[in-house]
């Protein structure tokens, strides 16, 4: 499409940034099932789960930032697009379980059996389905991030205040996913999984190829990202963000161009929960929690707000740095280490990684005469 | 499309609006003719900006009518659809777009398509350069193109927010307090821009400074408590009894 001309969407960092992914996504499944165990190269598997998760993550990280880095919205509730996505595609495995349940029910999943429901509930028709069930991945988070939004925007509810009704959407959400007559496993959630398109979902195979499509999906996402921030749409986006009035009295729709990447955004972290669900094996109602979506937006200030690269960079950092605490003897301490990276980060990074190296170049690039490159100092955050 | 109801590019009758209690505006009526440039005085809280507010559809009045170019009813339209009208609003604080380069500011100002869908696919063009260095020429910013906004001198940004509203092709132009912090050089020079720009289109003029109105040399309306007091030639208002009591001081 000559409307995205390839080199303004893929400028050098992007395309260093596409072919790093590109290695990883061939690499790290290579060296997980080529070589042998004892080569000092290999990748165990839990190694490459664990990957994808962060994978994953940055995921919803990039979707974060599409809004918050670029248009101003703070959602503290991303995490809820996130577990719609996954409760999607857990549904359609709770539906490939089959008799291989421990009630053996050809229709019903186990936990439906233990309640005594007879039947199926209209809305786990068709997730036997993978087309179906991919649809909704991305039909049921963009639907519930285009009605909460056409409201919120449409009342002109901004900054902190969309905040917190954000936060408010995924905890209502946990509350009912919590309940057992809501349909959805209730407490436990939905596991046990058994296959994938008829493969194994513990096999090393189907985790390497996990692995590689969520890595190629994060490669889609954020060349998409790119086309859309360096358009003119992704101009009015940061207008709205640094001067939301001036944007409207220059004739914009501030709560259409709003509503359409907000909902996108849902989508896109819907995809990234539907990855992630079949390569932990789980997912329930603590994916809903308020403090997950939070994390999020740390991975996303750890990395750079409005840089891409460093929403998808923080994301992975911060969740490596999570699992090495959390499996030491450091654990107990984790939440006080996360709190005080937001903190140190706010107070001494406010651009975040990618955007301080970025900033640092800019002004290294205009004290070299002949050059001149102007550099301000991005807004504070909010 | 309703007839007619004046000639006036801008009508208002009756206009009220009050905050708490508070009336900003009590009854303001008043018309501007096609082609007219008008400066608007009066004291701090005489409704000179509620009596924008109301025009660019951000204050809905709880009474009276408000009629742009003579059909079209503005206490119905909202912000961005009265801009589409042409309606253009500079702010009294300057307000552009910081992160943003002069010429993409001017960009995102020039007429186009303003939906989703129309800036996603939209395409650099020969012609919209032109169109920018054009208004860039006018308000004199053509050096610093490339600069982001944020860079820029108080004063040149609010030139550029007058480049930003001339990009708009607006057929109305509502200027608040344009020469607030400006040097004496920067005033002279954004009278004359004002007045350039007044040969295609009709334009208001909120101003607290009297030496830069009388350099307009246009008509003037005083408010005062949310109403006219007096209206006519600058010499003739000044010299008006009740100005000088509540505005200009003895």
């Amino acid at each position: 499409m000559t409307s995205f001309p390839l080199t303004r969407t893929l400028d050098r960092e992007a395309v260093i940034f596409l072919a790093l992914l590109g290695a990883i996504a061939v690499l790290v499944p290579a060296l997980n099932l080529a070589l042998p165990q004892s080569s000092p190269f290999s990748l165990s598997s839990y190694t490459v789960a664990t990957f994808g998760k962060y994978i994953c993550y940055a995921l919803l990280a990039l979707a974060l930032d599409l809004i918050w880095g670029y248009c101003g919205i703070l959602s503290l509730g991303h995490g809820a697009f996130f577990a719609l996505g996954g409760y999607a595609m857990g549904m359609y495995l709770m539906r490939q379980i089959g008799t291989r349940g421990v009630y053996a029910n050809p229709v019903l999943p186990d936990f439906m059996v233990f309640l005594n429901w007879k039947e199926l509930p209209v809305y786990w028709y068709g997730f036997q389905h993978f087309p179906y069930a991919l649809l909704m991945v991305v039909l049921v988070p963009g639907l519930l991030a285009f009605v909460f939004g056409w409201f919120a925007f449409r009342s002109r509810v901004t900054g902190v205040y969309f905040s917190i009704i954000t936060q408010a959407l995924t905890y209502a959400l946990m509350l009912g996913f919590f309940r057992n007559n809501f349909g959805f496993g209730g407490n436990n959630g939905l596991t046990d999984y058994k296959d994938i398109l008829g493969f194994n979902v513990q096999a090393p195979e189907t985790r390497a190829a996990l692995f590689a499509i969520s890595t190629v999906a994060l490669m889609l996402a954020f060349v998409v990202c790119r086309a859309i921030v360096t358009s003119k749409f992704g101009k009015v986006l940061i207008a709205i963000r640094d001067a939301e009035a001036r944007t409207r009295f220059l004739g914009y729709r501030v709560e259409a161009y709003k509503l359409c990447v907000f909902t996108l955004s849902a989508c896109m972290a819907g995809i990234a929960g539907a990855l992630y669900v079949p390569q932990v094996g789980i997912i329930n109602p603590s994916e809903f929690s308020p403090g997950n979506s939070i994390e999020a937006v740390i991975w996303v200030a750890v990395g750079g707000r409005g840089t891409l690269t460093g929403a998808v960079l923080g994301a992975i950092l911060v969740n490596k740095g999570k699992t090495w605490f959390t499996t030491g003897m450091l654990a107990p301490y984790w939440l006080f280490v996360l709190g005080g990276l937001f903190v140190a980060v706010t107070l001494l990074l406010p651009r975040g990684i990618v955007g301080s190296i970025r900033h640092w170049l800019a002004v290294w690039r205009e004290r070299r005469p002949a050059q001149s490159v102007a550099v301000v100092d991005p807004r504070p955050a909010e | 499309m309703t007839a007619r109801t004046t000639t006036a590019m801008l009508y208002l009758d009756g206009v009220t609006v009050s905050f708490d209690g508070f009336r900003a505006l009590n009854n303001l009526s008043f018309a501007l003719e096609p082609g007219e440039m008008r400066a608007i005085i009066g004291p701090n809280g005489a409704g000179k900006t509620t009596m924008m507010d109301v025009v660019t559809g951000k204050t809905r009045p709880d009474n009276g009518e408000v009629f742009f170019d003579g059909t079209h009813d503005l206490t119905k339209l909202d912000e961005s659809e009265i801009a589409e009208l042409g309606i253009g609003r500079k702010f009294q604080k300057p307000t552009v777009f910081d992160m943003h380069t002069v010429q993409d500011n001017i960009l995102l100002a020039l007429k186009s398509d303003r939906s989703p869908l129309g800036t996603l696919f939209w395409r650099e063009s020969a012609e919209a350069d032109r169109c920018i260095d054009g208004i860039l020429q006018v308000v004199r910013l053509t050096a610093v193109r490339q600069r982001v906004a944020g860079s820029l001198s108080h004063g040149q940004k609010q030139w550029l927010e007058i480049g930003m509203l001339l990009a708009q092709k607006p057929k109305l132009l509502l200027v608040d307090e344009p020469v607030a912090g400006m040097t004496d050089a920067e005033t002279r020079q954004t009278a004359e821009l004002l007045k350039e720009i007044n040969r295609e289109r009709t334009v208001v003029v909120v101003e607290h400074d009297m030496a830069f109105v009388r350099e307009l040399g246009v008509k003037v309306t005083v408010l005062h408590e949310g109403a006219v007091l007096a209206e006519g030639p600058i010499d003739q208002v000044s010299a008006n009894e009740r100005v000088i009591e509540v505005y200009l001081g003895r």
